[in-house]
């Protein structure tokens, strides 16, 4: 047990593999006939990846790494309008690091920041507020970006920025929600799921009552999980748990920082601004219900959307373009393929020179394979 | 952008706008409080919040602050976010 010794609560990690194991054992799980448990948020793959927590589990339990990183599931098309947006003059482009490196058909926003484009990486929706504030002659930007945890960001930024009457801020919104992919993945016949390890951040703002359609309807166990090696360990332990009673619940394994019903001023924000479209576009997952959000007509001056006339909706946004040839981005980001089995990783697909947006974002799980198994993953292949 | 990260909140900087400088591992940023927002803002002097993107999200106690940042500098997201303050900086002032 290697890399157990790196865990703060060693002690407590060894108990929760043991009880994981026991139960595993009691309930029949294999390598062969693996329990599969969908860790849904980018940022619990990379912890998994990191502590090693697939190889030190028993080999009856499968870990699927959902798609819950933001960047990966951005269409190529997305990333096109922003880079259009962004080459206009009068446009200063912000946007969160993450997004700079993901390829677009033409070029990615790193390349066309290089090629001139005013394009600037902030930190926090509030610096795109303040850079609008202090160029009044310039468009403003925000490329907003990102599931739950990042919406309520940007919802109070739109309504600062039209109490002070901010005329040249506005959001591209590509904000996405959690619960419709997870409704989109359990409908397909194809995905075998035994239970999920849920968002924890995430559902600090939606609360806990989203995922309750996973065990009502479709009979999983969900356990909302914190970010420790010991939480993950735990809240597994809390699925199997359920598989072994035959129950189906949500559970909520990071209640210190999850409220059950959420936080109520983010959710009042979210609601104000921004609406359901009926449809959003997904890397790898295709068209699904619901699942992405726009501005409101209450706040059009501040969509960038209808600003531009770019986006989703616009002619353009409807065109699904195809992924880069030989990548299996989509099988990846759906779990039905692990990332060393993508014929381009480690080949054509690095982090210097990636394909695919889930080599490049850190919560990518090409680019958790690549850190912290890649050379294992080539050498087996 | 996903993981919020812990700061404590050291000065409430422009009670209007409810903004408040917090000090996230040494380095002083300027952050949003509405979410966090139970009384006065003054109150909320000396908490630990989790920060995601500029917005204090969630009230912590300082024992969860401190396990939560150690689990993040394990992952390199600690790191990641400072420096995406910092490159948040430079945006300002270029
Ligand atoms: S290795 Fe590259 S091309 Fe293959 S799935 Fe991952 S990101 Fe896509």
């Amino acid at each position: 047990m290697k890399y157990a010794s790196e865990f703060r609560d060693p002690k407590a990690a060894r108990a929760l593999l043991a009880e994981i194991a026991a139960t595993c054992d009691r309930i029949g799980a294999t390598r062969d006939k693996p329990v599969h448990i969908m860790e849904i948020c980018g940022g619990h793959t990379h912890a998994i990846f990191r502590y090693g927590l697939d190889r030190l589990t028993h080999p009856g339990i499968e870990f699927i790494h959902g798609p819950g990183c933001p960047v990966c599931v951005l269409p190529m098309a997305r990333v096109d309008e922003c880079v259009e947006l962004a080459e206009r003059p009068e446009v200063i482009f912000c946007t969160f690091g993450d997004a700079m490196r993901v390829p677009g058909h033409r070029k990615s926003l790193l390349q066309a920041k290089a090629a001139g484009a005013d394009i600037r990486m902030v930190y926090s929706p509030l610096d795109a507020l303040e850079i609008a504030r202090r160029n009044p002659a310039r468009e403003v930007v925000f490329f907003g970006l990102g599931f739950e945890t990042t919406t309520p960001s940007t919802a109070l930024s739109i309504q600062a920025a039209a109490r002070e009457g901010l005329g040249n801020f506005s959001v591209f919104c590509n904000h996405i929600t959690v619960p419709e992919p997870i409704k989109a993945l359990l409908d397909d016949p194809d995905m075998v799921l035994d239970g999920f390890v849920g968002p924890g951040h995430v559902s600090m703002v939606i609360g806990t009552h989203p995922y309750d359609f996973i065990a009502r309807d479709y009979g999983k166990p969900i356990v909302v999980a914190g970010f420790e090696p010991t939480d993950l360990l735990q809240s597994v332990l809390m699925v199997l748990r359920q598989i072994e009673a035959g129950r189906a619940e949500v559970e909520n394994q990071y209640a210190r920082v999850v409220p059950e019903h959420g936080n109520p001023v983010s959710l009042a924000a979210i609601a104000d601004v921004y609406e359901r479209r009926p449809s959003f576009e997904w890397r790898g997952l295709g068209e699904i219900d619901a699942s992405g959000l726009r501005i409101r007509d209450a706040y059009r001056a501040f969509d960038a959307e209808a600003k531009f006339g770019i986006g989703y909706g616009a002619a353009q946004g409807r065109t699904v373009v195809p992924e880069a040839e030989g990548c299996a981005c989509g099988a990846v980001m759906t779990g039905r393929m692990k990332p060393t089995a993508c014929p381009q990783f480690g080949k054509g697909c690095t982090p210097d020179m990636p394909l695919g947006a889930l080599m490049v974002s850190s919560e990518g799980a090409c680019a958790a394979y690549w850190q912290y198994g890649g050379a294992r993953g080539v050498a087996a292949r | 952008m996903c993981l919020g990260i812990p700061g404590q909140i050291v000065e409430i900087t422009d009670a209007a706008r409810l903004m408040a400088m917090a000090d996230v591992s040494g380095v002083r940023r300027e952050v949003n409080v509405a979410c966090v927002l139970t009384g006065a803002p003054e109150a909320l002097i000396g908490q630990w919040a989790l920060i995601h993107v500029g917005f204090a999200m969630a009230l912590i106690d300082a024992d969860e602050a401190a396990r939560t940042l150690e689990a993040l500098r394990d992952l390199g997201e600690a790191q990641e976010t400072l420096e995406q303050m910092r490159e948040g900086e430079r945006a300002l002032a270029s």
